[in-house]
């Protein structure tokens, strides 16, 4: 890495905090120093923040390599040891088979259709953040 | 030039059969129009039929004249090329084997040599059986060519038809809010687990759907392939935030999936497709709650 090329501004993915959850979108060509960075500030916001949550949206993302999967693979591994739970939401279809045709499916990783989907999901396993108190399937 | 002599000499076959079919022209075209190929393309009207066997005939001269009487690609043969197609399509549309429509130009044949025999009375033995010769080979050519494009029909109907299998086998059914279902039927090989998976990735994220029924009742076997692909289809629904549920797996076909050693852990299945709707909308949430078991009869 140059001196001259690194733009330190646009080397950050930024992480948003919503109560307990991090919220992370992932837009574009993410690169690999950015992915990395990423997985960093990750690590640190989570512990920073006490969060118990991080929903990473990759809706805006077209082209996945195995680099960027293994990257999303250790971001829910590094959280898990950090007791936040990891939910991967608005995976494109094509994404979605290009992942599975190398061989990445993310075993330990949660998905959701949506970012909404995801704030539910870990609502439902957290009991604190769950809204309104009505647990699907409950009388 | 030898080869142009050859051909140009007055007295060579090339030339001779190539004047008696311009001279002839009408009376073979006359002819064809009664035979079963002509009689059976140009249905409408027996103009046409003649009309199509004048051009049919000019370009045999002209093969015939070129010397190039065995090859099918001769020049002489392009100009005719599409109407042969025409007909060749148009016999084997009506169910006809590929040797039956052979019978048909080969018919052709005997009309032409009799008019050619009748003809040159009085050339030499060898000049005539040379002539004949090579009009026979004239009329092989042409039964390769009609053949040829006859198959070439067989196979693009072929072609059509597996491209309406793909579109038309492939359905995605919305069962509920949130619960999309596709019905395979019939023999899945590469190409269409592709259209599946791509095509039931769409509607999970078109209509939101949290559940993907993938319902096998309708496909005879599964091999390791087939059922790598379905593995591949789950894995991919989940990675979008879907789950996949299998249903409909017979028997035979469980039995034959331990035989071959597939691990399946991961994928959630179910007996029947209801079995399927019923654990998928109890995991969104909305119970099904019979009248007289829940105590929801009254009203």
């Amino acid at each position: 890495m140059t001196a001259g090329f690194s733009r330190p501004a646009a080397g950050h993915v930024p992480v948003l905090r919503l109560g307990d959850v991090l919220l992370v979108t992932l837009q574009g060509d993410l690169y690999d120093s950015m992915a990395e960075q990423l997985l960093q500030d990750l690590g640190e916001a989570i512990a920073g923040n006490r969060a118990t949550g991080v929903v990473i949206n990759v809706s805006g993302v077209e082209i996945v390599d195995s680099f960027l999967g293994r990257i999303l693979a250790e971001i829910a591994a590094k959280a898990r040891l950090l007791a936040a739970e990891t939910v991967m939401a608005g995976m494109r279809p094509a994404v979605a088979i290009t992942m599975v045709e190398l061989g990445l499916t993310l075993p330990g990783l949660r998905t959701a259709l949506t970012t909404e989907d995801a704030l539910r999901l870990l609502g439902e396993t957290d009991p604190v953040l769950r809204p309104g108190g009505t647990r699907p399937g409950s009388p | 030039m030898p080869e142009q002599e050859a051909v140009g000499q007055q007295g060579s076959p090339a030339r001779e059969v190539g004047d008696f079919l311009h001279r002839r022209r009408e009376q073979i075209a006359q002819r064809w129009a009664d035979e079963t190929l002509f009689r059976a393309v140009f249905t409408v009207s027996r103009d046409e039929a003649v009309e199509a066997g004048r051009a049919v005939v000019d370009a045999l001269a002209q093969v015939a004249v070129s010397g190039r009487a065995a090859d099918p690609e001769a020049g002489g043969f392009l100009v005719v090329r599409e109407q042969l197609a025409r007909m060749g399509a148009a016999r084997t549309r009506t169910g006809l084997t590929p040797s039956q429509v052979s019978n048909d130009v080969d018919a052709l044949r005997p009309p032409v040599l009799d008019l050619l025999l009748a003809d040159l009375p009085d050339a030499p033995a060898d000049l005539l059986r040379e002539s004949s010769n090579l009009l026979t080979v004239l009329m092989g050519t042409l039964r390769v060519l009609v053949l040829e494009t006859a198959l070439d029909e067989g196979q693009a109907l072929i072609d059509r038809q597996r491209l309406q299998l793909l579109e038309v086998a492939t359905p995605v059914i919305k069962l509920w809010d949130g619960i999309v279902a596709v019905p395979l039927i019939g023999m899945l090989d590469s190409a269409r687990s592709q259209v599946v998976m791509e095509t039931l990735l769409e509607a999970v994220v078109e209509q939101q759907a949290r559940y993907a029924i993938l319902d096998i009742t309708g496909v005879p076997t599964v091999d390791s392939l087939v059922a790598q692909h379905l593995m591949k289809t789950v894995a991919a629904a989940r990675l979008m935030g879907a789950e996949c549920v299998v249903s409909g797996i017979r028997p035979a076909i469980a039995q034959t999936i331990v035989h071959l050693g597939l691990d399946l852990g991961t994928v959630v299945t179910r007996a029947t497709l209801a079995d399927a709707l019923a654990h998928a909308l109890r995991k969104l949430g909305s119970d099904i709650v019979t009248p007289s078991a829940g105590g929801m009869g009254e009203r």
